[in-house]
């Protein structure tokens, strides 16, 4: 059994968070085989790009139901997580509906004489607060820096674990039952990042 | 809130960090590995690797030290020099590059930009643009200016260009401003801050960075999204966490490390 399967939806992210997760010791395979996703111990959906182009993707190799059906602990990562949920108003899409909700385009905004615009993409190092407990977190202080690139963002609500805010609140990590999603990336996000994926490979997540 | 990036760049030739005089004569300052973990664990917010020897040489970049980079480093960064394809951006972007970046290739073939935002997310596109002021004021592009001897002016508008490749699918645009660079006097406020209202998307400054406070300067005055530089960092003249000390002490928001 594997202990981390990355499903390879044809992303373009994939080698930076498997390169991630090896740096903690993990067994780290890559693939879009069903069968050896189901037999993973944890599921990661990383993914770059469009909710639409995802979806195609994730239909094309034939894994829209394998994911949906899943029972060990999944962590979709940026579109990933995005893809968790019932739609998403990037290109009219629907998502995998396994969180509740739609994702929408974050806003461009003008500032005021004397405070920041906001730009979109939100390109950078955003500050990650809680709003609910989960080991997801464990480790990782309240107004930790996390790394974000996306023009799009999934809504504040019971499932949200953090948020960060650009122009508007955002749901920056998420969980419902072992379904986890970081809008932000942890492979990309220094020693926050690590300790996230961390904490979604320990024993406290199952 | 968002923090401002810092932004080292790196001169890759042949899988070594060189640092050049004036585009010649480089000198070896060490191995890309050790020095982009050098600049991770000092606090840099994000790094550039600029293949100096991929575009003259009509090459693309070498697929095996984005690869050993990737590796490593738990910090995104940018690969920069020798792309002019989807599929020489998609090998860099395989290979664990977070974004690529191109700059004279666009100004050749403008319709590039739209098909690697098509392809990869408008997140992983970054637009470089070289411009200097001329005689009537006007900012305007350059091109080749990897090669000094081969360095054109065009008659397209600094300002112009912005708009345009954002049109295009760029997601972000570094604005290298010739005329402070290497001179190590600040950056070029005014060229940033009309680049600035033509930007909606992230905007990032380079060329002219001596001290710290041309940092502070140009977040406050120009409000970029991050300040990119290479030789104050290579040379020590600025340390990235004495840098962050005083960018926080001034109010500006960037990452604790």
């Amino acid at each position: 059994m594997n202990d981390v399967v990355l499903i390879d939806a044809g992303g373009a992210n994939l080698g930076s968070v498997r390169y991630a997760l090896e740096r903690l010791g993990a067994d780290v395979r890559v693939s879009a085989d069903a069968s050896v996703i189901r037999a993973a111990r944890r599921v990661i959906l990383p993914g770059v790009g469009t909710a639409a182009a995802g979806m195609a993707r994730l239909r094309q190799a034939g894994l829209v139901d394998v994911v949906r059906g899943l029972r060990q602990p999944l962590l979709g990562i940026c579109l990933g997580m995005q893809l968790l949920y019932e739609s998403s108003e990037e290109g009219e899409v629907e998502c995998l509906g396994l969180l509740p909700g739609r994702v929408a385009r974050l806003l461009p905004a003008v500032g005021d004489a004397g405070t920041p615009a906001v730009r979109v993409p939100h390109m950078g190092w955003n500050r990650l607060h809680r709003v609910a407990g989960s080991p997801l977190l464990d480790g990782i202080d309240d107004g930790a820096q996390a790394y974000f690139v996306h023009s799009y963002a999934a809504p504040v609500d019971g499932t949200t674990i953090a948020v960060a805010t650009h122009g508007r609140e955002f749901a920056a990590v998420v969980g419902e039952g072992v379904r986890f999603g970081a809008q932000f990336h942890p492979e990309r996000s220094a020693s926050v990042g690590s300790r996230l994926l961390r904490n979604f490979l320990s024993e406290a997540i199952a | 809130m968002l923090s401002r990036r810092i932004i080292p760049c790196l001169d890759v030739r042949d899988g070594r960090v060189v640092k050049g005089v004036r585009f010649r004569d480089h000198v070896d300052m060490g191995d890309i590995v050790e020095l982009a973990l050098r600049y991770r664990d000092e606090g840099a917010d994000e790094l550039v690797f600029y293949d100096i020897t991929a575009s003259p040489q009509a090459r693309c970049v070498d697929r095996d030290w984005v690869e050993r980079v990737a590796r490593v480093i738990d910090i995104p960064f940018c690969v920069a020099g020798g792309i002019r394809s989807v599929d020489d951006a998609r090998t860099v972007l395989h290979a664990g590059a977070d974004k690529v970046s191109i700059n004279t290739p666009a100004l050749q073939r403008p319709a590039l930009v739209t098909e690697l935002a098509d392809a990869f997310g408008v997140q992983c596109v970054v637009v470089g643009i070289d411009s200097l002021r001329d005689a009537d004021g006007e900012w305007r592009v350059r091109r080749f200016t990897g090669d000094p001897s081969r360095t054109e002016a065009l008659s397209r508008r600094t300002l112009d260009w912005i708009g345009e490749v954002q049109r295009l699918g760029a997601g972000e645009v570094v604005l290298n401003c010739m005329g402070s660079d290497g001179v190590r006097e600040g950056f070029d406020i005014g060229q940033l801050r009309a680049a600035r209202r033509a930007c909606d998307v992230p905007l990032v400054a380079s060329g002219g960075a001596g001290t710290a406070s041309h940092f502070s300067d140009v977040f406050d005055q120009a409000d970029v999204d991050g300040a990119l530089a290479a030789s104050v960092f290579h040379s020590g003249a600025v340390g990235i966490p004495a840098l962050k000390r005083e960018l926080r002490r001034r109010g500006v928001e960037v990452r604790d490390a």
